[in-house]
């Protein structure tokens, strides 16, 4: 079989990735860990994997790099199925990253990091670069951490590692089990932070598995949400929260959370023109914030009236308390259609 | 009561030939009985199932009186070199085959599985990461394994396999105390300078330099 890998000098941006009727059976459970899933990532997607412990999500995610073997199905890369290449070959261009790190305590970061590219046979030199503009990526200036030990840095710089680790062989394609559910919230939403800096940089395909539906919601692209060993939806974290499949979904996101699903809701979907009368000194807010933003700004001047602004930051709209009832309560009555639509079309 | 070295300050070059020749004998037993331990090591730590099996067996064998192994081996070996050795391997397998297990099976499973997950094979995860990551626990079993060996040596004096033992029973049986004592002695050296020796090179393990990098 061509290995399609083989000679390619870099794969910039992702990988799509295409499962088909896959499925995984632990000899000890009489019921599937997944039962039967297909489905279709686009290159450069951010996929999160959400769902309840024992849902299959991580077994799903270890199919993919083949630490567990499928009992049926297949799982397609670009056009390569995983299993026609070893698994070793397979695995140096996928990016791998656990909640625990992993990483070798007897190696120093340097030699961490540079594990990938040394088993790519890469030269010292091209290795070398490559360590150093993942440190200062993952924001760890390498001429303070590259000669120290893992057991030397704090949790949070740990998973920094990890993930520069992960980065190191190029892949188009990262695989994430739990990577920040060891840490503290504050560290965890920094490290979320640049991880979808990253993301944005270099736009590899991303599966992130976790169970934390705030994680989820700020990193995805799209949600599969995932209930023993079956997905019960795959869209985008707006539409699960806002129109989720069947009560299942939308206990799990917490759908009634009107705060979360303003977080989700863009101002430029909510504004209405300019034409009223601007006071002087009104607040303004860029287009790109949520509306979650925009009545924390408002509670916060004490106004029920908001300029928004354009990139440039030119006043262009404006957004009033109705702006947003209107837009939440839209969302609303879609979430109630689309529940009254799903459950009859759901079995 | 004064320690008595009189046969040493007489007999030095008998004393000397003789820690040599039972640190000789203790390292080739050594040498002999390390690869027969990694095997049944590896095989225990690959057959999880075999693991109980093993570790018990080494500590029965441990449990059996020198004297009475020796005696055992007399009238199929012979006297001399042979059923010393024969010995002396058996002895060291519990300490070599239990930490090389130990060493192995402690090593954190999601270590292993972050190594596979990047892509090295099962050889290339075995040199670069569970070996290296196990050897401070193996090289102490090697150390304990070795300095028990020197002091087990000394038994080998009985069948005439040579060693500082032989100086000991030579000295009992002509009732010559300066000879014992002199015996006695340049066993603990030997056994405490081994000791040392192996205790240094543990210290040049990359776990080893780790730790100490971690607590600066």
């Amino acid at each position: 079989m061509n290995n399609p890998y083989q000679d390619s000098e870099q794969v910039r941006g992702g990988s799509a990735i295409r499962l088909e009727n896959l499925t995984k059976h632990y000899p000890d459970s009489p019921d599937p860990a997944v039962d039967n899933i297909s489905l279709s990532i686009e290159p450069g997607e951010f996929v999160v994997l959400l769902g309840p412990s024992g849902c299959g999500k991580t077994t799903l995610l270890k199919m993919i790099n083949r630490i567990y073997e499928p009992t049926s199905g297949n799982i397609w890369i670009d056009n390569t199925e995983v299993h026609a290449l070893a698994a070793s070959q397979l695995r140096r261009h996928i990016g791998y990253v656990i909640q625990q790190t992993g990483l070798f305590p007897h190696m120093r970061i340097e030699d961490n990091v540079a594990t990938v590219p040394r088993l790519l046979k890469w030269s010292k030199q091209r290795t070398r670069q490559r360590v150093e503009e993942l440190l200062e990526l993952v924001g760890l200036p390498p001429e303070s951490y590259a000669r120290r030990y893992p057991t030397q840095l704090s949790g949070g710089e740990q998973q920094r590692v990890g993930l520069a680790r992960a980065l190191a062989g190029e892949p188009s394609t990262m695989l994430m089990d739990e990577p920040f559910g060891a840490l503290d919230a504050i560290t965890r939403t920094r490290l979320q932070d640049e991880l979808s800096r990253i993301h944005r940089q270099i736009s590899q395909t991303i599966l992130f598995v976790t169970h934390d539906i705030d994680e989820a919601v700020r990193l995805a692209d799209r949600i599969v949400v995932m209930r023993e060993g079956k997905v019960d939806q795959f869209d985008t974290p707006l539409q699960i929260v806002s129109r989720p499949a069947n009560q299942f979904v939308a206990e799990l996101v917490g759908a009634d959370d009107v705060l979360r699903r303003m977080s989700l809701i863009p101002i430029s979907s909510a504004v209405s023109p300019l034409g009223h009368q601007r006071s002087n000194g009104e607040p303004t807010i860029p287009a790109s914030a949520f509306l979650r933003d925009a009545i924390g700004l408002m509670v916060d001047s004490a106004t029920e009236q908001l300029t928004v602004v354009d990139e440039d930051g030119h006043p262009a709209w404006s957004l009033t308390m109705d702006d947003i009832q209107r837009s939440v309560s839209g969302s609303e009555s879609g979430r109630a259609m689309n529940t009254g639509v799903t459950s009859s079309a759901n079995d | 009561m004064e320690l008595d070295l009189r046969y040493l300050k007489e007999h030095p070059d008998i004393v000397w030939e003789h820690t040599v020749e039972h640190l000789q004998l203790s390292v080739t037993a050594l040498a002999i009985a390390l690869p027969i331990a990694i095997m049944l090591g590896l095989l225990a730590v690959r057959f999880r199932w075999l693991t109980t099996p093993v570790i018990t067996a080494v500590s029965v064998l441990y449990t059996i009186p020198s004297i009475a192994l020796l005696a055992f081996l007399i009238p199929s070996q012979g006297i001399g070199q042979r059923p010393a050795l024969i010995m002396l391997v058996l002895y060291a397998q519990l300490f070599l085959v239990r930490n090389i297990v130990a060493g192995l099976n402690g090593v954190d499973p999601d270590i292993l599985e972050a190594g596979r997950g990047l892509g090295m094979n099962e050889l290339q995860l075995f040199r670069k990461v569970w070996l290296p990551l196990a050897l401070p626990v193996i090289m102490a079993g090697v150390r304990t394994g070795l300095v028990t060996t020197i002091s087990l040596a000394t038994i080998a004096g009985w069948v005439n396999a040579g060693g500082l033992g032989e100086l000991m029973f030579q000295g009992i049986a002509r009732l010559y105390g300066s000879m014992v004592l002199v015996g006695v002695i340049a066993v603990t050296i030997l056994s405490l300078s081994i000791d040392l020796v192996l205790r240094a090179l543990e210290r040049l393990t990359p776990v080893a330099r780790a730790n100490r990098a971690a607590s600066t």
